[in-house]
């Protein structure tokens, strides 16, 4: 991602230390993960220790310091999900994609993460690609819908 | 658009907006919540869209995106105005009948209209429905009525009529007084008084004061907020600025988590809306009180939801709390005094200003006044989101709001309050909501999840649940959360996997006194709530998956196996082509027979067996049968 | 400055405003256990050792010393059967990370902690943030820090920093209770230290 890109997303939060979160969503937004370059980078501009910059990117999941993959596939975990079943949908996903949740395949097609409640918990198990939400899903329902994704 | 300067041209504006509206003109209303767009609600409002330009009834006919009003699922809701006319679980090819029958032949199309699973009577109306009729939504009602983005909807139905009374009729401790004498207790869980914190962020000596609205809802079932945030923003908004003028705080946040992007987008089309009309900014209806308000998303961390750890993620840094030997409200964001409460709490300061203290406590009981916002989900006939006065009963808001368990099942418990609280067993139902009762049973009322389980949840499970989501959401900072918690969680998988041991209840209990009495905040101290409660009244299922490893709910992966019944089994194939794993041996005819050394315990043929057959057993604690010998598995024709 | 009075241990103290118990005790000769804290960083309140029981106006709650502000008239109690329990299980379980670390052991011997209550856990890091804050706070070099939350927290060395001023540094290296902080930076040393970097090292 370009220097000048990022400059653009300080200088709208006016170089605020404060809103460092509100930053690194805005680029994360843009380029879809966040290379330690532009972790740098901001580190510099606002004057701020690298080390609670990478805590930041860390400690909050939203953010991810490793490229994603085309489609991001999150399974809601929350209670009233897991009451309905989410466990088995979790487990078809990663049967069907081959990897575990916080994971990328090697074809950069699906991401898996989980996600502690949604708030769709009337039309649990759901779960959301790439923004969309699918609700009222059992094993079969969502290892056809992987399908369709290419 | 002019801005509104005085309280008296804001009056003006809602009169003539009310007299450009025909209330007798029918008025199409679909809820655009999350949950219902998740079911398809978009296409509904293009299908309503289209249908009306086609048949020319443009100027007659209303339709709008609405906010959330609760019923989710049997969404996609629409609710048709003036008569109210409900119709649920609505799809885009459903509309051109709708508008047929309904808007044009003033007929109702019974197929769409609840019909009550018991009586089988049909209700016509939204306040007819069961689900509805023992409800008091003195704070969702208007989520129906109202567009979303438009704050002249909000408007029309008397929006911002209580920040006008509050700045130009009642002194800024005039209004604290209201709220102090209201009893506003805090929604988001805790139940602080509102009115005792304000007063308290108003009398500290450093001047600079924030009011800040925590939207970041995290427990896990709980969406009452969502629906507020992003049905009708303006509500929370107008709480917040009258807030800001009854401490003398100029600046306020709002703090949403990023996973609600709906909300997000709807409160700061609210903002900009209201800077617009001059009902934020500076010297907001000629009262000489400035107030701006700016919006913060959270990025994924519950913790953030504790006050202390979302004024330092305010402040850009890692959520970590801080000790609350010094309360926020004295020293909290940037050391300043901070007044933080919860959505629905905001949400009904308007209400109080408006309709005055004595109104708000006619409702409710004794400590607890008010109403209050639920997420009844879980295994339940009618999921949503439901409000009802403090002092109803549990079993009502299950069994006469919520329908009951479906399935035929047997209720087992009731988790209220999050991961803070605890599961509270059958008799215990007539206990009252409130902000004392259901502390008194080992659990607590929270911010309003109520997730009901049946039979089928192993409550060791529950408790498991609760631990990992802690562990997964700890800030990590202190020791009796970080590893307690850590040692709890390994404790408890091994006796869902059959693996516990003689004396793990006892290190179980002694975790839970250090995490409760040692913690730096509360999400460590009430960690250990749904383990507590579950050994309370659950006690026999943690000993049976120890002593016997055997999970009497049939729910435990590794503690279960799938077996099919030959008396029952019809060798239809079904359950053999989708197992997955092609563990299922047999044939046309042949009866089928799990390999028990292939099973992954998917449930998959358990989810196929067709429900005439029901030949999938689940066993626990006990050996499987021995398969039948070749020679009996052929099934021949019954004479 | 107005001067505090109250009570630890039936001894009566004297504190100056703004002194923490911890403090307070301190000046008073009187030891309450710690792990976490320094006297050249900020108080920290993560191991929880230092817990003490507080009576004030006739409700006794626990809190930790370190952080809770010395008050007029509270009465404190560094052990009771509760506190000592509490500390006892706070070191078993540093004991799963670190079980060999001389100050856990000394801590076990007083308070009969047992070695092998929990299942060990591969990291001997047991999260005192010594090493962290020491860095900012002190030598303000920033060169090692957190990531992560909960259970996945760990520290880490920014390799490009601590390539250029560690090697003439390492004051953090005896604040750690553990070996953990040495295997980290040697790890880091080993696996990302690039040869230009550490010759720009001994440049200096």
């Amino acid at each position: 991602m370009e220097s000048e890109k990022i400059d653009q997303i300080i200088d709208k939060h006016h170089g605020e230390a404060s809103s460092l979160l509100q930053i690194l969503l805005d680029i994360q937004s843009e380029n879809s993960w966040l290379p330690k370059e532009v972790l740098v980078r901001v580190s510099q501009k606002l004057d701020v220790p690298l080390t609670r910059i990478q805590h930041i990117a860390t400690f909050y999941k939203a953010f991810s310091l490793v490229p994603k993959g085309r489609h991001k596939v999150h399974i809601c975990m929350g209670t009233a999900c897991h009451v309905r079943g989410a466990t088995r949908i979790l487990d078809t996903v990663e049967e069907a994609t081959g990897i575990k949740a916080g994971e990328t395949d090697l074809d950069m097609k699906f991401s898996l993460e989980t996600v502690n409640c949604l708030g769709c918990c009337a039309l649990g198990p759901v779960m959301n690609v790439d923004g969309k939400v699918l609700g009222k899903m059992s094993p079969v329902k969502t290892a056809e819908a992987l399908k369709t994704y290419e | 658009m002019a801005r509104l300067n005085t309280p008296e041209e804001l009056e003006n504006f809602r009169q003539a907006l009310l007299s450009q509206r025909n209330p007798d003109n029918p008025c199409i209303s679909i809820c655009a919540g999350a949950g219902c767009v998740a079911s398809g609600a978009d296409d509904v409002i293009a299908a309503f869209n289209k249908e009306i330009e086609k048949e020319g009834l443009t100027t007659t006919v209303g339709t709008k995106g609405t906010g959330c009003p609760g019923f989710c699922e049997r969404g996609p809701v629409v609710v048709i105005y003036p008569e109210e006319i409900c119709y649920l679980q609505v799809k885009a090819e459903d509309v051109p009948e709708i508008i047929e029958q309904t808007i044009k032949a003033n007929k109702v199309v019974e197929r769409l209209l609840y019909e009550d699973p018991v009586t089988g009577e049909k209700a016509v109306k939204e306040s007819d429905i069961s689900f509805y009729k023992s409800q008091e939504r003195t704070v969702l009602c208007n989520n129906i009525k109202i567009d979303s983005r438009s704050i002249d909807d909000y408007l029309a139905i008397g929006g911002y009529s209580a920040l006008a009374k509050a700045l130009s009729e009642m002194t800024d401790p005039e209004v604290l007084e209201e709220v102090k004498k209201s009893n506003l207790r805090g929604r988001g869980g805790a139940g602080f008084p509102a009115g005792r914190k304000w007063e308290g962020s108003r009398n500290a000596p450093e001047p600079i004061k924030y009011v800040i609205v925590n939207a970041d809802e995290g427990d896990p079932g709980a969406f009452m907020d969502r629906a507020l945030l992003e049905g009708n923003p303006h509500s929370i908004l107008e709480g917040l600025i009258i807030g800001g003028y009854a401490i003398n705080a100029n600046e306020g946040y709002f703090y949403v988590r990023q996973e609600y992007p709906l909300a997000v987008e709807n409160i700061n089309f609210a903002i900009e809306q209201a800077e617009d009309y001059g009902l934020l900014g500076k010297n907001i209806m000629g009262s000489g009180f400035d107030f701006k308000v700016i919006v913060h998303q959270g990025a994924g961390a519950f913790v953030c939801g504790e006050s202390t750890a979302l004024m330092t993620s305010l402040e850009g840094k890692v959520g970590e709390p801080r000790p609350k030997y010094t309360r926020s409200n004295i020293k909290g964001l940037w050391n300043r005094p901070s007044v933080l409460n919860n959505v629905e709490t905001w949400a009904n300061v308007p209400l109080i200003i408006n309709k005055g203290a004595d109104w708000f406590t006619s409702v409710g009981t004794e400590s607890s006044k008010g109403t209050k916002i639920f997420s009844l989900v879980g295994k339940i006939t009618n999921t949503g989101l439901v409000e009802v006065p403090m002092g109803m009963t549990l079993r009502d808001i299950i069994y006469k709001i919520g329908g009951g368990i479906p399935g035929g099942k047997k209720f087992k418990a009731v988790q209220t309050g999050g991961p803070s609280g605890g599961c509270i067993p059958e008799d215990k139902l007539d206990l009252e909501v409130g902000f004392d009762e259901l502390t008194k049973a080992g659990s607590m009322m929270g911010s309003g999840g109520m997730i009901v389980m049946d039979e089928d949840t192993c409550m060791v499970d529950v408790a498991r649940y609760f631990i990992e989501f802690l562990t997964d959401e700890s800030c990590g900072k202190c020791v009796p959360c970080r590893e307690g918690l850590r040692q709890m969680h390994r404790i408890l998988t091994n006796i869902t996997r059959g693996k516990g041991k003689e004396g793990d209840i006892e290190l179980l209990e002694a975790l839970s006194e250090t995490a409760v009495e040692a913690s730096l905040c509360a999400l460590g101290k009430s960690a250990p709530n749904p383990f507590l409660s579950t050994l309370r009244y659950f006690r026999d299922e943690y000993e049976a998956h120890i002593k016997a490893q055997r999970c009497p709910a049939l729910y435990c992966k590794e503690l279960i196996a799938y077996f099919i019944d030959p008396s029952k089994c019809q060798a239809c194939m079904i359950c053999a082509r989708s197992c997955p794993s092609e563990a299922i041996d047999g044939g046309k005819k042949k009866i089928h027979i799990i390999d028990q050394k292939k099973c992954t315990n998917c449930g998959t043929c358990l989810e196929v067996c067709p429900p005439r057959f029901g030949a999938i057993k689940k066993l626990s604690g006990e050996p499987v049968p021995g398969p039948l010998p070749e020679e009996e598995r052929m099934i021949t024709k019954k004479s | 400055m107005s001067v505090i009075q109250f009570e630890i241990d039936g001894k009566e103290v004297t504190a100056a405003e703004g002194m923490t118990i911890l403090e307070a005790a301190q000046s008073a000769g009187i030891s309450i256990p710690t792990l976490c804290h320094h006297e050249k960083l900020e108080p920290y309140g993560g191991c929880r050792v230092c817990i003490i029981e507080v009576e004030e106006r006739g409700w006794a709650k626990l809190v930790v010393s370190c952080v809770y502000p010395a008050q007029n008239g509270i009465i404190v109690r560094t052990r009771s059967e509760k506190v000592d329990r509490i500390r006892k299980t706070i070191i078993e379980l540093l004991m799963a990370h670190a079980p060999d670390s001389p100050q856990l052991v000394e801590m076990a011997n007083t308070y009969g902690a047992a070695r092998d209550r929990f299942e060990k856990d591969p990291s001997f890091c047991i999260h005192c943030g010594l090493c962290v804050r020491y860095c900012a706070e002190v030598a303000k070099k920033n060169a090692i820090g957190f990531v992560d939350r909960g259970i996945n927290k760990e520290i880490s060395f920014i390799p490009e920093i601590a390539a250029k001023v560690c090697h003439d540094c390492k004051e953090c290296f005896q604040l750690c209770p553990t070996a953990y902080l040495q295997a980290t930076f040697v790890l880091t040393e080993s696996l990302a230290f690039s040869p230009s970097s550490k010759e720009l090292a001994k440049e200096g």
